[in-house]
């Protein structure tokens, strides 16, 4: 993957693999530098190791949302076989936001649905920046129903600003088709794995993040509101982000702590948009061993556990 | 999300001009224009008697003009919320509720009641808008789910009347997970075959109304009360394009097929009672 496209912090990271190049260059007009070259790419691996692993929350934010971070197609191509895309909502349209349909995890069929952005301009907006509209909750819903008609379990891969705030939206019932979404899924009668991979914005999120198990990604983000839409808000200035993510504690690392994810799954040195394949790899792991302790309940238990659990996300004084 | 609650502060302070009930003898209606008595709102419920403008109303007054005599019972009045997070922006997550609690009236921003509406037992959540805006964290969604599950042990009937401006940021990723338990808990009435009313009153927007409000087995509105997902604000900028006319406002959403029927507060009793009846019949 070309990494094209660099954030503020990785700067220093970016500026010695110059330094690399360039004195590799003088490689190639025969002086004997072998040896400073592979030190300075040992510092550079140091060095992103240490930013990555003291990033603050405001950069996390910004590393869920890298333009070359892994989107649900990409997880497809790289953890599933057999993929064929199913569309529409039988009512409506085809929303793009949204991508599903039936593909083989380990060779078991399974239905795949997740969100999807784009990376460059023209597919950004085919995409709608991911945010899905009612249709795309509503084709969601109809291939979890059909899952779990054919006894499929369910995987979702979240990631999207938001569901889109727009008329035809309302019109057509946003509201209704997320509410829907997240009373039907507490009650579907196979497994399902909820995937936060990237942005978990809000409600648009959580319509396909019920499920018996919740993975996050180490990098990305899951929230109740964007950091800059809360900034907008509370310090009624949008460009206060930084102290608005600090403040809604949105990491993969705060969110365990209250019992909303089950599992953090490790993203390659550097963030998920330098290796899709690591990355993949990682949350393959973590799918297929969950998925496994899963298919050894019934569906009243998948059930009840599911009801259990969300039912436990509570914090107040009595 | 960007727009939860977004428009909260612009809605508040704007209906709060027109809408309340204003202190004093005469008071001119924002909807006919006429001079009236406040005595005389007061006692049609906050609705204007001559145009029928509904004002805002206080939680606890509506449930005394919904339910039967003083039978009701509250359940978990003391619980409250906590700041967890150590959220903090001007002031502390923990100012603002203290401040909220304050008040006087509720220690958070929903009252549950066991009651009943011409002889029929219900479970009725109320929201009471002035507790931060009817916001909803981890207290209104546990006092709604243990709502639910009550009418599903009494086989009840469950009725939510929504006024909220959606999830409450201050508890951040738990405010969002209480729209996944309070729906969850709906799955379950659904497939005890008992029935939930949804009353959507001004305003409900966010969080609420993309989740418990928009599963009533019927959806009832007040008159032009403001219902949406998004606020108004976020997406005049998001299509940067004026709205139109009474968008997101209870006829918009009745014409869209978002709600089953329009219903005046002065109404709504006798109407609830009829449909109750017709929906269910208790187990005696």
């Amino acid at each position: 993957m070309a990494n094209n496209f660099n954030l503020e912090f990785e700067k220093p990271i970016v500026e010695l693999e110059k330094k690399i190049e360039e004195l590799s260059m003088l490689a190639l007009d025969g002086l004997d530098i072998a040896a400073d070259v592979s030190a300075l790419e040992g510092r550079v691996e140091q060095m992103r190791a240490d930013i990555f692993s003291g990033l603050s929350r405001w950069q996390t934010a910004q590393v869920a949302r890298h333009i070359n971070r892994p989107f649900t197609l990409d997880y497809i191509n790289h953890m599933f076989t057999d993929f064929t895309e199913l569309h529409g909502d039988r009512n409506f349209g085809d929303d793009h936001a949204i991508v599903g349909g039936l593909a083989r995890f380990n060779d078991q069929p399974v239905m795949v649905i997740g969100h999807q952005k784009g990376r460059d301009t023209k597919e950004k907006v085919y995409r709608n920046f991911g945010m899905p509209n009612p249709e795309g909750y509503r084709k969601a819903l109809r291939l979890m129903q059909m899952a779990e008609q054919f006894k499929l379990p369910v995987i979702t891969f979240v990631d999207t600003p938001g569901a889109y705030p727009g008329i035809g939206a309302e019109e057509r019932g946003q509201a209704e088709a997320i509410a829907r979404n997240l009373r039907e899924m507490a009650s579907l009668r196979t497994p399902i794995i909820v995937c936060i991979t990237g942005e978990g914005g809000s409600g648009g999120a959580l319509a396909i993040a019920v499920g018996d198990r919740i993975l996050m990604l180490e990098h990305s983000v899951y929230a109740v509101i964007s950091p800059e839409g809360c900034a907008a808000i509370l310090w009624s200035d949008g460009t206060k982000g930084e102290q608005a993510a600090e403040a809604l504690k949105p990491t993969a690392q705060d969110i365990i702590k209250l019992g909303v994810i089950d599992e953090i799954v490790k993203e390659p040195i550097g963030g998920a948009h330098r290796d899709h394949e690591a990355t993949a790899r990682n949350m393959k792991e973590a799918i297929a061993r969950n998925l496994a302790e899963l298919s050894k309940l019934s569906e009243e238990e998948l059930v009840e556990g599911r009801y259990n659990k969300f039912r436990a996300m509570t914090r107040c004084l009595e | 999300m960007s727009w939860f609650n977004k428009e909260k502060a612009g809605i508040e302070k704007s209906v709060a001009k027109k809408s309340r009930v204003p202190e004093g003898m005469w008071t001119k209606c924002p909807g006919c224009s006429e001079t009236l008595l406040a005595t005389e709102i007061d006692a049609n419920l906050n609705v204007c008697p001559k145009c029928g403008h509904h004002y805002r109303i206080a939680a606890r007054r509506r449930l005394e003009a919904l339910l039967d005599g003083a039978t009701w019972q509250e359940f978990d009045a003391g619980i409250t919320s906590v700041d967890f997070l150590e959220f903090k922006d001007a002031k502390s997550y923990q100012e603002r509720i203290n401040a909220a609690v304050a008040k006087g009236g509720s220690k958070d921003a929903v009252i549950c009641v066991q009651g009943a509406i011409e002889g029929v037992n219900v479970q009725v959540s109320i929201f009471d808008f002035s507790f931060m805006g009817g916001s909803m964290g981890s207290v209104v969604g546990e006092k709604i789910t243990r709502s639910i599950e009550r009418a599903l042990h009494l086989r009840q009937p469950a009725i939510i009347i929504s006024a909220s401006g959606g999830a409450r940021m201050q508890e951040s990723i738990l405010s969002l997970m209480q729209m996944a338990k309070t729906s969850a808990a709906l799955a379950k009435l659904k497939e005890a075959g008992l029935p939930f009313i949804s009353i959507l009153t001004d305003p409900t927007t966010g969080g609420v109304t993309a989740s418990f409000a928009m599963l009533g087995d019927l959806n009832i509105a007040e008159p032009k009360a403001l219902i949406g997902f998004a606020g108004p604000r976020v997406i005049e900028q998001t299509i940067r394009q004026k709205l139109p006319e009474g968008f997101q406002r209870a006829e918009y959403l009745l014409d869209h097929g978002m709600v089953d029927i329009i219903i005046p507060r002065t109404e709504m009793r006798a109407k609830l009672a009829s449909i109750l009846k017709m929906l269910h019949s208790p187990a005696i």
